[in-house]
């Protein structure tokens, strides 16, 4: 059931009506809706030189270590509220943002947004002195784990509603497409947004109006406790923009190298003006869908197979060694890290939280 | 370096448990992952989990101990190597509780919340219309267009957007024109897929656009509404001012002629109710013009109800190149003496009707068009109240929970002293609208109605 890196595998077949037919790409009149699927297989990992498979691996490595610790922050109260997890997903996030022009596109997500933040390079205390709700946060403590944005990095949000971020993508997305500066808008959502309504208004609209737009579906199997086969028609979600005629591409959420090929191709189908691709990332989240999940709809065993034969860091961190990284030196990386998040919980839980006036601040921007 | 397993927080409210099993023993060595315990809270058992290796030392609370304190040591465990990174299996923090406040560890007491700022000593005015200005009878429906046009050819970045609004000339004509000046990129004829669209056109304000979404009705923008408040009203805030969301929604709303009762409401108290939108709904053509500019330069999110009865209606506007009108002002559009009248939209139309026909029974009433509803004026209604004594409210809309009930508790709280009479709401009936023609005359306000509450409250009936 919830196997995302054998999935892509197994599925690469075209349909068997295309196959008795075969068509050159001029007839095939679906030929748009494969071609990417099929650009990427021809070579579905990028070719990372050492210091950027290094530079991803560490990336990957600070979003595992900086969840980790806001679990623990939150097991000892100090974070509030509703707080999801990335453990386990970093690769689709350093994956895909590691192949945008940064300071032009934009990104947009979820509630799970503390690995995009992070992949972005912002300063993890100001993310984490979000997490407790205080001053220095990046949203001075007012939006919390769920509402976190910078417009700096031109990234949008940290939506608490299922679905509404797709939406608001595409109107990112028309920004760039009205100021035509060749910028695209990177939108997030999971397998359980993916059931939204809003989400397919957006992919008709996307499509029909040729917006710059890469729908990233996070399959990470699991609707808070509703698994894709309990909840979905169609299961294969990267078929689902079909009806709108956007191409559609399956891919290893698990292999941050095989994510980054697949953004060369969606990102590059898009700046080209061909209007938006829906990518769908197989991926798998590790920690409950918020911290008071009790996750009794899989089996401990299913979650550590993953762990144990399927982890992105492990496997980056393997192919790193096989490239002559010594053991010590990536073990001086993990310390780094650690500390680095370290400092960041310290801040984080000895920054003062908001001064009271701040209460009646930012409520409108301007005063009538 | 021995690290302290302190009872962990596992939902939002969790203040204690109960530690139901373990699943360790004293000097297991445990990796990522493993599940070390039970823990069963009021809603749930939850798992858990080591989030680093190391070694089991002493279970400090056995299982089966019930009422456990959130951050109460519950075992101690040797962690791997010896290097200065603090507690990643558990914490060794001291935690400061704050008696039965889970969450609120490290806390300080807030004590009295601050007063909110008082608004800004200068009030914002209509601007002079001098001696001598030539007026020009437009009907509010060319107002309105006329306002955007004026808009769109001073800023680029502002565009219109709905369904019907670009080659069909608008469904009600409003934008009428707007095409053929500023073409397709800034005219944009939408599907019909209001919770989309307006998705997108929120989005596109946080991406630093000026979007005008038109909705065919407000009826239609229920199918919408979670964008007009989760995503555009709230993001300021959320982000502590980070990102702005420059949107103007806008449509007819209120009951038109003869639609039933899913294509007739007043959704004015609705958006009112909201933190963090404008909402403006103007009666005459000079107001929507003026207020409908100063709405698309506003840097926040506004909600800008119009009224399809009064669409054809035609007033006079100041000729003047750039006519802006304060945000959050009341107007007085009739000075009188004896009772106020307060109300908006339609309703002014009504007011002023009703008006009329005291005088002439010898009740001078004064008449007040609050145009924005949020921020309510405030001022404006304890200042006429303080002068009249007496005050109701005609609003085309239901009774409950309305900008009429708001009035009345703005008057209770703050103009108790000056009230010669209870404050009277004059209201749609409580009932979905009938078709019927009879029946939908019985449920909507009417002059007659507003007439026989200003009687009342000046004793007069």
């Amino acid at each position: 059931m919830a196997k995302p890196a054998s999935k892509s595998t197994a599925r690469k077949s075209a349909p068997a009506k295309k196959a008795a037919a075969p068509k050159s790409p001029a007839e095939d009149l679906d030929f748009v809706l494969h071609s990417l699927q099929e650009e990427h297989a021809k070579s579905p990992r990028y070719k990372a030189k050492d210091e950027e498979l290094l530079k991803l691996y560490e990336q990957m490595l600070l979003i595992r270590r900086f969840e980790e610790r806001a679990g623990q922050l939150y097991g000892l109260g100090l974070i509030g509220g509703f707080c999801h997890l990335y453990i386990g997903q970093e690769a689709v996030a350093v994956g895909l943002q590691s192949a945008l022009t940064e300071g032009l596109d934009s990104v947009i997500t979820g509630y799970r947004d503390h690995g995009h933040m992070l992949a972005y390079g912002i300063d993890p205390k100001v993310i984490m002195a979000e997490l407790t709700g205080r001053e220095a946060g990046i949203s001075k403590g007012k939006g919390g784990s769920m509402h976190m944005f910078s417009t700096e990095h031109r990234f949008y949000g940290g939506h608490g509603i299922v679905g509404a971020q797709v939406s608001l993508g595409g109107g990112l997305a028309l920004g760039h497409q009205y100021r035509g500066d060749g910028g695209l808008c990177l939108a997030y959502f999971g397998d359980g947004a993916a059931n939204q309504g809003q989400v397919y208004e957006t992919m008709n609209m996307a499509s029909l109006w040729k917006l710059p737009i890469v729908f990233a579906i996070e399959n990470n199997q699991y609707a808070m406790g509703t698994s894709t086969a309990r909840s979905s028609a169609e299961t294969e979600f990267y078929r689902r923009g079909t009806a709108f005629r956007i191409p559609g591409m399956d891919v290893n959420g698990m292999d941050v190298l095989e994510v980054r090929q697949a953004a060369e191709v969606a990102f590059r189908h898009v700046r080209e003006g061909n209007g938006p691709v829906l990518m769908e990332l197989n991926t798998y989240r590790y920690r409950g869908h918020s911290m008071s999940d009790p996750a009794k709809y899989r089996t401990r065993e299913e979650v550590q197979d993953q762990r144990e034969h399927n982890d992105p860091i492990e496997r980056a961190k393997k192919e790193l060694l096989e490239r002559g990284k010594s053991e010590d030196d990536l073990k001086d990386i993990d310390k780094r890290i650690r500390a680095q998040v370290s400092e960041s919980a310290d801040f984080a839980e000895n920054s003062p939280e908001p001064e009271p006036a701040e209460l009646y601040t930012d409520v409108l921007v301007e005063s009538y | 370096m021995a690290l302290e397993l302190k009872m962990p927080a596992l939902s939002p409210t969790m203040e204690e448990g109960t530690l139901a099993k373990w699943l360790v023993k004293e000097g297991d060595s445990v990796s990522a992952g493993d599940i070390l315990a039970e823990i069963e809270t009021d809603k749930a058992t939850m798992e858990f989990g080591a989030v680093d290796e190391g070694t089991i030392g002493k279970i400090v609370v056995p299982e089966g101990t019930e009422n456990v304190k959130v951050g109460e040591v519950i075992a101690t465990m040797a962690g791997e190597g010896g290097d200065e990174a603090p507690a990643d299996a558990g914490s060794t923090q001291a935690v400061k509780d704050v008696p039965g406040e889970g969450k609120d560890v490290g806390r300080d007491e807030p004590g009295e919340p601050p007063l909110a700022k008082e608004p800004k000593a200068e009030p914002a005015r209509d601007p002079e219309v001098p001696e001598g200005t030539a007026m020009t009878t437009v009907t509010v429906r060319e107002a309105l267009r006329d306002a955007m046009a004026e808009e769109m050819r001073s800023d680029d970045r502002v565009f219109v957007m709905g369904e019907e609004v670009a080659q069909y000339q608008g469904a009600y004509k409003v934008t009428q024109g707007l095409l053929d000046e500023f073409g397709p990129k800034r005219v944009i004829d939408t599907p019909i897929t209001e919770y989309g669209f307006a998705g997108i056109g929120t989005g596109a304000a946080m991406g630093g656009l000026r979007p005008i979404v038109e909705f065919m009705t407000f009826n239609f923008a229920m199918q919408a509404i979670d964008h007009i408040i989760n995503s555009a009203a709230k993001t300021n805030y959320m982000s502590g001012g980070q990102m702005r969301c420059p949107v103007v929604f806008r449509g007819p709303n209120g009951a038109a002629s003869r639609v039933g009762a899913q294509h007739s409401q007043n959704y004015g108290p609705w958006y009112a109710s909201v933190p963090g939108l404008i909402v403006i709904a103007p009666y005459d053509a000079a107001d929507a013009k003026g207020l409908l500019k100063a709405a698309i330069r506003s840097e926040d999110p506004v909600v800008f109800l119009e009224n399809e009865l009064v669409y054809g209606r035609s007033f006079e506007v100041p000729d003047l190149e750039d006519w802006v009108l304060p945000i959050g002002k009341a107007r007085i559009v009739r000075e009188g003496s004896d009772v106020t009248i307060v109300s908006y939209s339609i309703g002014v139309g009504l007011a002023l009707e009703a008006a009329e026909t005291l005088a002439g029974e010898g009740i001078d009433a004064e008449v007040i068009d609050l145009r924005t509803l949020r921020p309510l004026d405030k001022e404006a209604i304890l200042a006429s109240l303080a002068k009249t004594n007496r005050l109701i409210i005609a609003e085309e809309g239901w009774p409950t929970c309305s900008i009429a009930s708001e009035v009345v508790t703005i008057c209770m709280e703050e103009g108790f002293d000056h009230l010669d009479a209870p404050v009277l709401r004059v209201c749609d009936e409580d009932v979905p609208l009938p078709y019927a023609a009879n029946l939908e005359k019985l449920a909507l306000i009417d002059a007659p109605r507003i007439v026989a509450a200003a009687r009342k409250v000046c004793y007069r009936d």
